[in-house]
């Protein structure tokens, strides 16, 4: 059946999600059904319903219940699926908290769109950006292969260090657009995927207690050992988050070296070598921003791209390196932190800070619920900085917004 | 000397007396048994112990006389509800040690 054949396929990006999952020989799925991530549910269930996929589809009520169900799937030990978006995203908002703090390698789909008020069904990052600090990895993607092989890479991350995986993708633009997506065959999947083995155990001869009340000050157990208080283990989530970069890329090498497309860098570059000017963006939009920087390049600018693939970790040393020779960065957002800029922006000049780089940054917010955003203004919005580079004001208090306000 | 060498890395126990710290501590009322009124101390026979049945801490044994044990009993005072002879006080704590 479509879908579970090895070779090239034309695939949408729900689809590519889907058939990810499946590969991943996933062991429970618990979704709720959102614009537009629906038809990574339906796909889904077609799968359990049609013997296709050994898994048990728990239908829920709400997304909240999804990852409750997840939760605690993955704590007795079955590897677990969801996706949602936007609202559905927000209500799973605690769940999300919980499911990290526990550490468990729950893998979710974020279809990105944008969130009320005013109801929008259409795309933008505002969803998983608002999700930055439950202490999930995001992975973003760019192409609907890059979901596909992003969410077969996401379990061997989240199996390895413990800490949950979103894999975001861009609403619309990827998932209901097809694209020729190169499905690897599950004997494959299955020489790269090792079964989950969980760190919580399930044994009634031994039995066990999760996440009791925690109080503040370490203490010591009834068998006399010195356990963590909520602070240890917290710090525990934070050092897993620091450390998962080089998992990340190791597993990401491998990957190539199976499969062929390497996932070794947390980063997507292009044309960086010679670049005075670089464009960040993340997701689909740092596809559109080569289309910009070659047509900037057209015109005599020596223009690269930066694409942001994991926000979180955020490699921090690694865009250090990628933006040393940079004179101006132009950092596109389809978020805004209110009251202060872009979150990726933010992150840019966070990792800047002390490195010695003295490039001119400039911010635009774009494409907030839908609103098309072109190469060409991506391009305009490039060209607009450039004045910023002769008078060298290194820093704008605020973004501006490509809209027509 | 850090809390790392638990081997935990997230809230994880396994059940034992003890497991979520001494909880008599938590206290504010104490249980007081009148024997008197106690059916199995009365009797001398095994009988009733609905307050050994209802305890949510397992803190009281199903023994003649029965026992609290108090470095664990929070001092809820369901077993003085429970008890249909009214054998069992809940006393305050300070009049207790004083």
């Amino acid at each position: 059946m479509l879908g579970s054949k090895a070779g090239t396929q034309i695939l949408d990006g729900n689809h590519a999600a889907a058939v990810g999952a499946k590969l991943s020989r996933v062991q429970v799925i618990a979704a709720y059904p959102i614009t537009p991530q629906s038809p990574v549910t339906e796909k889904l269930s077609e799968y359990v319903e049609g013997g296709n996929l050994k898994a048990e589809y728990v239908a829920v009520e709400s997304e909240h219940s999804a990852l409750a169900v997840c939760s605690s799937a993955s704590l007795v030990g079955a590897r677990t699926f969801t996706a949602s978006s936007s609202h559905g995203l927000a209500y799973m908002h605690e769940m999300l908290h919980w499911v990290a703090g526990t550490r468990l390698p729950v893998i979710l789909a974020c279809v990105n769109r944008a969130i009320g008020a005013p109801w929008n069904v259409l795309n933008d990052q505002q969803d998983s950006i608002s999700q930055r600090d439950t202490g999930w990895i995001q992975i973003y993607a760019r192409t609907n292969q890059e979901i596909l092989d992003s969410v077969i890479q996401a379990y061997k991350i989240a199996e390895t260090v413990y800490v949950p995986v979103m894999v975001c993708y861009d609403g619309y633009i990827l998932s209901h657009t097809e694209m020729p997506v190169d499905v690897p065959s599950p004997r494959d999947v299955d020489s790269f995927l090792p079964p989950y083995k969980p760190h919580t155990i399930l044994d009634p001869a031994n039995p066990r207690n999760y996440n009791l009340v925690t109080l503040a000050n370490p203490r010591v157990n009834a068998e006399g050992v010195l356990c963590h208080g909520y602070m240890e283990i917290r710090y525990l989530l934070q050092e897993a988050l620091q450390n998962a970069g080089e998992t990340i890329a190791s597993v990401g090498r491998e990957f190539g070296g199976l499969f062929g497309r390497s996932y070794a860098s947390m980063l997507w570059e292009y044309s960086l070598d010679d670049a005075e000017i670089v464009i960040v963006a993340m997701g689909s939009l740092a596809m559109e921003a080569i289309v910009a920087a070659d047509t900037l390049r057209d015109e005599g600018h020596r223009v690269g791209v930066l694409g942001l693939r994991v926000f979180r970790p955020f490699p921090k040393s690694d865009v250090v390196t990628a933006l040393k020779k940079a004179r101006l960065v132009v950092v596109f957002d389809k978020n805004i932190s209110y009251g202060s800029e872009g979150a990726t922006c933010s992150e840019i000049k966070s990792a800047l800070y002390g490195s010695g780089a003295n490039a001119v940054i400039r911010n635009f917010v774009v494409g907030l619920g839908g609103r098309d955003i072109k190469a060409r203004e991506l391009a305009g919005a490039v060209n607009k900085s450039l004045p910023a580079l002769k008078e060298g004001v290194l820093n704008d208090e605020y973004p501006e917004w490509i809209c027509h306000i | 000397m850090g809390t790392r060498d638990c081997g935990h890395i997230c809230g994880e126990s396994s059940q034992g007396i003890g497991e979520a710290g001494r909880t008599g501590e938590w206290r504010s009322a104490r249980p007081v048994i009148d024997n008197e009124k106690c059916t199995p101390a009365r009797k001398n026979k095994p009988s009733c112990f609905l307050c050994w049945l209802y305890c949510p801490d397992a803190v009281i044994s199903k023994a003649i006389p029965i026992h609290i044990d108090l470095e664990y009993c929070k001092g809820c005072g369901i077993c003085a509800q429970v008890c249909p002879t009214q054998a069992i006080a809940m006393v305050n704590e300070e009049e207790c040690s004083s």
